[in-house]
């Protein structure tokens, strides 16, 4: 029972503890977020003063990497100085310039966290964290492992703690080396509280001790946290507590001092005499601050300017072709956004859109002969339905090599002398020619090409686990209206759409599950493209659709897809039931998608310098392709490197431009929408999703080795939801730099196409919407409809801005452009798109 | 075609040399000279070796060159080739080219990607020469090459602070196996009066012959050799440093620790297999020392919960196997099985990464709750004890620490009373007065004269120990090291009077290096500030040229193969007589203590995270 003891109150200190742990799920839903969501109530510039001053976390880039910047013509100096203006006033505008460009700061603080641990090693003499680590991380990573150990942890039922303490009273063998802390354990009242009596002494150090002891390795207990928050983000559910990380820590750091010490030793608090600091006091922006964060907002504005100029000299009359080739769907995702353009570039007479990638239909998916159920649909929903495969090939091909028998010993000794030279085999095989293999995650392989679903329910529905088997009619209706009315595509049908959602392919990335698509939780969305068009190509659920407004053809035939980001590949759905009629229209568009992705994969080579970029695009096409399933290569793809837009409105508004792979795209047309209500809809799950993933970027990149996971190349895999370095690290959460090395920090601008008044009478019906916005974690500019004037958003308002940027260039010929460039590319305007 | 073999050692040699040669930005340059030389070996060898096969596989045996002679020592490299280096060559040449060529692309934007290659290649030309090696001597030339280079590669990340330490550790313990091999050198001098050839010993009757007289040298030879290979083979009671080497790139953990620099062990002992050959007992000990490492190596793997270390310790169950098939002189299974453990071992380290996606679907179709196991049919308290016992490797790690690393740093602390000052009072006039009694050695009694070397040498170990637990005075540390030398040098005068052509030869590198050394530290100190060994300072990172004369200077101090010291060494050895046992441990205490305290020296002061910008540091714990 919580007890109140004076200032310590363990329930809220561990609550707050995990607050501000790291949030990374177990590597199997690898999830983005803002990786300091808990200083989203701050903003931005002042949580990251704060988490720098706390936590020592570097949260923007460093002085010298600015200036650098700016003497590469990365930041432009017309920007600097408006920036300055705006903030400063005109009349300090050299002085700031100086300070910015000139002054030199020499700005070293040390972070509060650690301040009282610290004293053991200064008093004490011992280096408790050595001591104690190895053995922590093995039982914990132990205990919740998920499939490496050939011999499991012996109790497991009963939580943490009381598995260790089963464990120990029935065992010759001690975790402890010393007779107290093992009593302790067995006594089963030892709380946080006690042993922290033990262990400090001075009640008012408690709370801090804590927080050092647990952002020692802020890995581990992230973890803990995750898998006590969310039991199922493990395949095998293990139960475990924060509480019971730290009184088995607190354990261990007893055991730890009886043993080096043979005399009683003072508690630690009895040494410290200094007045002590709270941690998260916060501190005053100082003249460095306000420089950086000039230089932060130079940086971004320098690209955003480009961008709106781009948009407000797009032509406005672009309208949607008369005869439709074909209209196709995609994801909001950053990657979609130049597979899109390759398709309109090839293909005048087809149209896309962009929504985020479950297209409005949640559910779980189980595979046939699978023993679980996928979530494919963004992470915070709850789905009621599910959907099952039918004739599905389960697991496919195996690997000897992964079998756990190749480490044991009498086994092991048959394994070595038949399967070894079989394995120096085909490591010669993968290293010169390389191809799919079982050890691959393949986007492709999770649904089987052929297979049925179970998309609609029967009469009466059947449930299994709570889940209603398939959607009804009106379910069906509801998710399809949604999401056509939401993408403003009412009427206007091509007789082909597709519905196309994507996944990624790669090979030794454990990080596999962070390049399939964000908002199906980290899995291919071919299934959903599938359950969408199944239902949109319903009959019934036409005729009523048709009741709300939403008029789809009867010759309107919608195809699911899926298309594979790293190899460029794409998969339709379904193809055997397409009508004769149909057959030679989707021959044709299927040469286009084919053409596409050729340009697409070629336009990706660019920064991928271990691929050659020369040559015709089918041919670079094949280089990617092996690269993806090769096993010496770190980098698949790059992912969402670079994002940096998110744009929410019409095609026409950014059709005609170049923007290299970095806008997050949904279609919205603010016509069919003048209140704002699917504007909202479209917000809510924008903000959390584009702006997660930028920030999750943007921290992973400024401060790759605390927030970030370090360079991947030497990452152990520790029970298969986590990555560490070596035998007894921590847990790395956060992305590698292999996955950031070429983003730049820039904050998500977020461009939408409404009025400035609907937007914020959107925006206000959702406070932890809008809090994205109001604390500047994402920046927001909104752009007239009617007359392309650009308003941007801060401090609760809309104010007008004035492009600093001149002419948007025009782009004739790419090709040579992605033969020769691997730094980021300038906003073009590209003639082939030109009306 | 005996005359193509100094070709092999050469052309990696040459490879590591023009590695060195080109700009750390150039990477194309850099991975083409690695795996066209690699490549090129590994096709000169099946060559060589199909030549060799279809010319009914004679033993070859070249003398190559003599680096130091006295009439009654002869210091020679000799190159030896038969069935044993034809399977290690193969294995080894697959592996480096399959390796390099893997890197190329893996370690695309890795800042430490010319130092990645330039390790390799003289990995590779140490292994090439261990494996080629005709006499002990030789064969410890290369042994040395692969301890410095696992220390490098294990020490890649050397911003971090768990690398830095870890590399330390192993490289500490391998040099247990260093002195194991030195004293079997010390006493096969003894025993055969020369440095006997791995062909000589092929000739039964002599070895024999010599055995009948000396039976306990004979023994005391074959334990050093299998201590020696306990240690690189990761056998008991030394099993804990191999999980811990898995720190660097995924590419090199496998060449190292998975498949080649384990195996060099096991190596080792085929080659010397026929000395003892005949004497049982040693042979029933190593299969003992095999079948105990493969059970407690299994138990220990079965619990391991995450990949690299579950793989190291079945690797080193398997090696277990191959010692007890050696023992039960099986050596051609042992070939072959140590074939397939090397490949299957490195396959599965460089697929590592892909078992959660693997493992995961796999669940995913398959799931059971959980999986009875053997373990789960013993009585509970039975169960138990043996699972903690094995997530707690076996105490093998706190063995270590207990035994062999914490005696050290005892007896060092006793000497912490002594400061810069007070040592250099003590030592300088003791050192004179000593060098004094040496000229006038003859005049002292006997019974005196008798324990003289051996106090002097202890007076060295004393300062060995004294310079490895310091932990302010970085100076203090580096001359005492150094000054252990002389120590030993003095000491050993007492015991023979030996030329001075012998003394420049030992002493003379040490004084380079140790200069060198010298104003390294003394140009950091000024630079820098602080360079105290309290903690790690990681001034590599703004001083990269220092850090690596720093590291050859204290490669020249330890008596790595760089400077003649290395051949001062042995011959110091040399002069000390096989009853001498105690002289014997003192001599190679100092030098196990003097290599960790160089290393320690060079650790402290140029790795780990770099203490002036703790805001790019890495945690600690990472």
């Amino acid at each position: 029972m919580k007890k109140e003891h004076g200032s310590f109150n363990e329930f809220d200190v561990l609550h707050q503890i995990k607050h501000y742990l790291p949030a990374q799920a177990p590597l199997k839903d690898f999830i983005h977020h803002n990786t300091l969501h808990a200083f989203q109530h701050l903003n931005f510039f002042e949580a990251c003063r704060l988490a720098n001053s706390s936590f020592g976390y570097k949260t923007s880039l460093s002085l010298k990497e600015y200036r650098q910047l700016y003497s590469e013509g990365k930041i432009n100096p017309e920007i600097i100085k408006a920036c300055i203006n705006r903030r400063k006033g005109e009349e300090n505008l050299s002085v700031w310039l100086n300070k910015m460009i000139e002054k030199e700061y020499h700005s070293l603080t040390l972070p509060k966290i650690g301040s009282v641990r610290k004293n053991w090693k200064k008093f004490y003499r011992i280096d408790l964290d050595s001591l104690v680590f190895p053995i922590l991380f093995r039982t914990l990573c132990s205990y919740l492992d998920q499939g490496i150990s050939i011999w499991n942890f012996p109790v497991h039922h009963k939580g943490f703690l009381s598995s260790l303490r089963e464990m120990e009273k029935n065992s010759f063998v001690s975790l402890f080396k010393t007779e107290r802390a093992k009593n302790l354990l067995l006594s089963s009242t030892c709380s946080i509280h006690s042993l922290l009596e033990l262990l400090v002494g001075k009640e008012e150090l408690y709370e801090d001790y804590l927080y050092d002891q647990q952002f020692a390795h802020q890995g581990w207990s992230g973890m803990v946290s995750s898998i006590e928050d969310n039991p199922n983000g493990l395949l095998d559910h293990k139960k475990i507590s924060l509480h019971d990380l730290i009184v088995f820590e607190l354990l261990l750091e007893i055991d730890v001092l009886d043993n080096h010490f043979t005399d009683i030793w003072a508690p630690l608090g009895s040494r410290i005499k200094t007045e002590h600091e709270p941690l998260m006091k916060p501190i005053m922006e100082t003249e460095f601050h306000k420089v950086l964060r000039l230089w932060q907002e130079a940086y971004e504005w320098s690209f955003y300017d480009e961008v709106l100029r781009g948009i407000q000299t797009n032509p406005l009359t672009i309208s949607s072709p008369s005869k439709k080739s074909f209209q196709g769907l995609f994801c909001i995702d950053d990657r979609e956004c130049s597979i899109r353009r390759h398709l309109e570039l090839h293909d005048s007479n087809c149209e896309t859109f962009g929504t985020p990638g479950f297209f409005n239909v949640e559910f779980y998916f189980k595979p046939e002969h699978g023993k679980f159920y996928d979530k494919v649909c963004p992470a915070p929903m709850t789905p009621k339905f599910l959907v099952k495969e039918i004739g599905g090939k389960g697991q496919g091909d195996t690997d000897a090599n992964f079998h756990k028998q190749t480490n044991s010993l009498f086994f092991g000794w048959f394994i070595s002398q038949t399967l070894g030279p079989w394995s120096a085999f085909k490591l010669f095989l993968n290293i010169f020619m390389p191809r799919m293999s079982p050890a691959t995650a393949s986007s492709f392989k999770h649904m089987h090409h052929k297979s049925e679903l179970s998309i609609e329910s029967s009469n009466p529905p059947q449930f299994e686990h709570g889940m209603q088997i398939g959607f009804g009619i009106d379910d069906m209706v509801q998710r399809v209206e949604g999401l056509l009315k939401s993408i403003g595509l009412q009427n206007n049908f091509a007789q082909l759409v597709y519905v196309v959602g994507h996944g990624s392919s790669s090979v030794n990335n454990p990080y596999y599950s962070a390049y399939d698509c964000g908002a199906c939780s980290g899995r291919p969305g071919g299934v959903n493209a599938r359950v969408f068009c199944y239902m949109a190509n319903h009959k019934e659920v036409r005729k009523r659709l048709a009741e709300r407004g939403v008029h789809i053809p009867e010759e309107t035939i919608f195809i699911g897809a899926l298309q594979d980001t790293a190899t460029d590949e794409i998969a339709f759905y379904d193809e055997d039931k397409l009508g004769e009629n149909y057959l030679q229209q989707h021959l044709q568009n299927k040469k286009t998608f084919a053409q596409a992705l050729d340009n697409n994969a070629k336009e990706r080579s660019r920064r991928l310098v271990t691929t050659d970029s020369s040559g015709s695009a089918a041919l670079v096409h094949e280089r990617i392709k092996r690269r993806v399933v090769s096993l010496f290569e770190p980098r698949p793809e790059l992912n969402h490197a670079t994002n940096a837009l998110c744009i929410i409105g019409r095609r026409g508004l950014s059709k005609g431009l170049f923007l290299d792979r970095r806008a997050f795209m949904n279609s919205y047309d603010y016509a069919t929408d003048p209140d704002g209500k699917y504007l909202l809809n479209i917000l809510k799950p924008a903000a959390p999703v584009c702006g997660g993933i930028n920030l999750e970027y943007y921290f992973s990149r400024v401060d790759n080795q605390k927030l970030g996971a370090g360079t991947k190349l030497p990452h152990n895999v520790m029970g298969l939801f986590g990555l560490a370095n070596g035998a007894d690290g921590d847990l790395r959460p956060g992305l590698p730099i292999q996955m950031i090395e070429v983003h730049d920090p820039l904050r998500l601008l977020m461009i939408v196409e409404h009025f400035p008044e609907v937007i914020l009478n959107s925006l206000s019906q959702s406070p932890e919407t809008y809090e994205w916005f109001k604390n500047d974690w994402i920046k927001l500019v909104a752009v007239h409809p009617e007359n392309r004037n650009l308003y941007y958003f801060e401090k609760g308002e809309f104010h007008p801005y004035q492009t600093i940027h001149s002419e948007t260039q025009l782009l004739e010929n790419a090709e040579n452009l992605f033969e020769n460039n691997i730094e980021n590319l300038p906003v073009y305007q590209l003639k082939g798109l030109m009306v | 075609m005996i005359e193509i073999l100094p070709l092999f050692i050469l052309l990696p040699l040459l490879g590591f040399v023009l590695s060195l040669l080109i700009p750390a930005k150039s990477e194309n340059w850099l991975s083409r000279i690695a795996f066209t030389i690699t490549g090129t070996h590994f096709f000169l060898i099946v060559g060589f070796i199909i030549y060799w096969l279809f010319h009914s596989y004679p033993t070859l045996n070249i003398k190559e060159l003599v680096l130091f002679k006295t009439p009654t020592y002869e210091f020679f490299i000799d190159f030896y080739f038969d069935k044993v280096s034809a399977v290690y060559l193969f294995v080894g040449a697959f592996l480096t080219f399959l390796v390099t060529l893997y890197s190329r692309d893996y370690l695309h934007r890795e800042p430490g990607y010319k130092r990645f290659f330039n390790t390799i290649l003289l990995f590779y030309t140490g292994y090439v020469l261990t494996v080629f090696s005709g006499n002990l001597e030789t064969l410890f030339i290369g042994w040395e090459i692969l301890g410095v280079t696992s220390f490098l590669l294990i020490a890649f990340y050397r911003d971090r602070y768990l690398p830095v330490k870890n590399a330390v550790k192993v490289f500490s313990v391998y040099r247990i196996g260093d002195v194991g091999l030195i004293l079997a050198m010390w006493m096969s001098h003894h025993l055969f009066h020369e440095n006997i050839t791995f062909l000589k010993l092929n000739n039964a009757e002599m070895v024999n012959e010599h055995f009948q007289s000396h039976s306990f040298i004979g023994v005391f030879i074959a334990m050093m050799i299998l201590m020696a290979a306990c240690v690189k083979s990761a056998q008991l009671p030394f099993s804990s440093w191999l999980p811990r080497a898995m720190e660097g790139p995924t590419p090199s953990s496998a060449i190292f620790y998975g498949s080649l620099s384990v195996h060099i062990g096991v190596f080792l002992l085929l080659r010397t297999f026929p000395f003892w050959e005949h004497q049982y007992s040693v042979r029933i000990l190593f299969g003992l020392i095999g079948l105990s490492t493969s059970i407690v190596a299994t138990f220990i793997a079965r619990v391991q919960s995450s990949v690299k270390t579950q793989i190291a310790y079945s690797s080193i169950a398997q090696i277990g196997l191959i010692f007890i098939e050696v023992s039960f002189g099986l050596n051609d299974l042992a070939l072959y099985h140590f074939a397939g453990n090397a490949f299957l071992r490195t396959y599965q380290l460089l697929v590592s990464p892909s078992v959660v996606a693997y493992k995961i679907r796999e669940q995913f179709y398959h799931f059971v709750p959980r999986k009875q196991t053997l373990e789960d049919s013993f009585p509970k308290r039975i169960e138990y004890s043996f699972y903690i016992l094995s997530l707690k490797e076996w105490n093998l790690d706190t063995f270590m620490y207990k035994y062999y690393w914490n005696p050290f740093k005892w007896a060092g602390n006793r000497l912490s009373f002594l400061s810069f000052n007070k040592a250099l009072y003590l030592f300088v006039p003791a050192y004179l007065l000593a060098l004094i009694t040496s000229f006038y050695q003859d005049d002292i009694p006997v019974y005196i004269h008798h324990y003289l070397a051996e106090i002097f040498a202890l007076i060295g170990l004393l300062m060995v120990l004294k310079a490895f637990t310091e932990r302010r005075q970085t100076f203090l540390s580096w001359f005492l090291v150094i000054f252990n030398h002389f120590w030993v040098a003095l000491a050993i005068s007492f015991n023979e009077h030996f030329g001075w052509k012998e003394t420049v030869f030992y002493l003379g590198g040490i004084t380079i290096a140790g200069t060198l050394g010298f104003i390294i530290l003394r140009r950091m100190k000024k630079l820098e500030g602080n360079i105290d060994l309290d903690s790690f300072h990681g001034h590599v990172l703004k001083h990269p040229k220092m850090a690596l004369f720093m590291l050859i200077a204290c490669l020249g101090v330890s008596g790595f193969p760089i400077t003649p010291t290395f051949i001062g060494e042995d011959l110091i050895f040399s002069h000390i007589h096989e009853n001498q046992i105690v002289l014997a441990v003192m001599a190679s205490f100092s030098f196990i203590v003097d290599g960790i305290a160089l290393i320690r020296i060079y650790a402290r002061v140029f790795l780990g995270p770099h203490l002036k910008s703790p805001e790019d540091a890495p945690y600690r714990s990472s």
